[in-house]
C-alpha cells in the first residue's frame, strides 16, 4: 500500500477519529444509542484499517497479538468478576443494586451537581459493557489477524 | 421520507441481484459492503441506531476485510458452472415460499398489539428510569441489566468464536513453521 498516499494520508487522518468515535460509544452507551459490542467493532475496524493500509507487522506492533489473546479472556473475565462481585458484596449475579456507594458520585461546583464516579446500575452497566467491548475488540483483531496472517504463511 | 425508504430498499434489491450473479469475485465482495452499508441506512431510518451501527462496523467494515483477505488466498474469478443448477433452484424457491408463508402469521408492521410490544413487559420503558436511577438509554438497560444474563452469554459465545478461529488458524502455521510463531508471539 506504500504507492496508495491519498489511502495512506487519508487513513492518517481518520484512524484518530474512528478510536474517538469508539470509545465514544463505549463510554457514552448508557446515554445514548451504542455500547460495548458496537464500540469493540469500531475499535476494532480502526486498528484492521491501520493493519490493511501499513502493513500487518505495523499492526501487530500496535496491538500484540500475544497480549490481544489474553484480552479475549480478559473481556469475559471482567464481565462474570462483576457478577461474582455482586454475589460477594451480598446480592445475586449480576444484581448491580449492591454496587451503590456514595464515594464522590456527586459534586456541587459553583451550585451546578455534576455527576462524577458510576454507582449502583451505572457502574454494573458500565464494567459489564467494558467487558463486552475489551472481547469483542480482541477476538475481531484477532480474527484478522489470523486471517491475514495465512497469507505470509503459504507464499 | 417514503422516497428514501423505496430508494434504499430498491438499491438494496439491485444490490443483492447483482452479488448473485456478478461473476467478479472482488466484485462481489464490494458489492457484499455497499448491501450492508444499505442496510445499516434502513436500520436507522427504522430508528435503531444500535444495529445500524454494528451492521455498519461488522457488515461494511469487518467481514468485508475478512472476505478481501480470504480471497487473497483463493482465486478472483468464481467458476462457471456448465450444468443449468434445478435441484438448488427447487430447494431455494421451496424455502422461500416457506418463509413467506411463515411470515403471514406475524402481525402488521409496527403493529402496537403484537406480542412484541405487549408481551413480555409494556412497562420496561417506565420502570427503567426509577429502577436505573435515570439512566437514559433503555436498550442499554435491557441488555446490560434485566437481561444481564443473557449477553453474558452472548460475550461468551463471541469469546468462543474468536478461540475457535485461533484453534483452526494457529495450529496449521505452528505444524508448518514452529519457528514463526514463537518470533510472533514475543514481536
Amino acid at each position: 500500500m506504500n504507492s496508495f498516499p491519498i489511502v495512506r494520508i487519508v487513513s492518517k487522518i481518520l484512524i484518530p477519529y474512528i478510536v474517538l468515535f469508539g470509545l465514544y460509544v463505549q463510554f457514552h452507551g448508557d446515554f445514548g444509542p451504542g455500547g460495548g459490542f458496537q464500540a469493540g467493532v469500531i475499535l476494532a475496524s480502526a486498528l484492521i484499517l491501520y493493519g490493511l493500509v501499513f502493513g500487518l507487522p505495523a499492526a501487530k506492533a500496535v496491538a500484540p497479538p500475544w497480549l490481544v489473546e489474553k484480552f479475549i479472556a480478559l473481556g469475559v473475565l471482567v464481565y462474570a468478576g462483576t457478577g461474582v462481585a455482586t454475589m460477594l458484596l451480598g446480592g445475586n449475579f449480576l444484581d448491580y443494586d449492591v454496587l451503590e456507594h456514595h464515594f464522590l458520585t456527586e459534586i456541587t461546583v459553583g451550585g451546578q451537581t455534576l455527576h462524577m464516579l458510576p454507582s449502583g446500575q451505572h457502574l454494573g452497566i458500565f464494567l459489564v459493557e467494558v467487558g463486552v467491548g475489551i472481547t469483542v475488540t480482541a477476538v475481531m483483531l484477532m480474527i484478522f489477524y489470523c486471517f491475514a496472517g495465512r497469507e505470509t504463511a503459504s507464499e | 421520507m417514503i422516497y428514501i425508504d423505496i430508494i434504499i430498499l430498491t438499491l438494496l434489491a439491485v444490490t443483492a441481484v447483482t452479488v448473485a450473479r456478478i461473476r467478479d469475485l472482488w466484485a462481489a465482495v464490494m458489492f457484499t459492503g455497499i448491501y450492508s452499508f444499505l442496510g445499516a441506512s434502513w436500520m436507522l431510518l427504522l430508528d435503531a441506531p444500535d444495529v445500524a451501527f454494528t451492521e455498519a462496523a461488522v457488515g461494511a467494515g469487518i467481514s468485508t476485510v475478512l472476505l478481501l483477505v480470504t480471497l487473497a488466498l483463493t482465486s478472483k474469478t468464481e467458476k462457471t458452472s456448465t450444468s443449468v443448477p434445478f435441484v438448488p433452484l427447487l430447494v431455494v424457491i421451496g424455502t422461500g415460499a416457506a418463509l413467506i408463508y411463515g411470515t403471514l402469521d406475524m402481525p402488521h408492521f409496527g403493529d402496537p398489539s403484537a406480542p412484541v410490544h405487549t408481551h413480555p413487559n409494556p412497562g420496561f420503558v417506565e420502570r427503567s428510569q426509577p429502577d436505573m436511577h435515570g439512566l437514559p438509554n433503555v436498550v442499554t438497560a435491557v441488555l446490560a441489566s434485566y437481561r444481564g444474563y443473557d449477553t453474558l452469554g452472548e460475550t461468551a459465545v463471541i469469546f468462543t468464536a474468536g478461540i475457535g478461529v485461533l484453534l483452526i488458524l494457529r495450529r496449521e502455521k505452528k505444524s508448518a513453521n514452529t519457528d514463526d510463531s514463537t518470533t510472533e508471539g514475543t514481536a
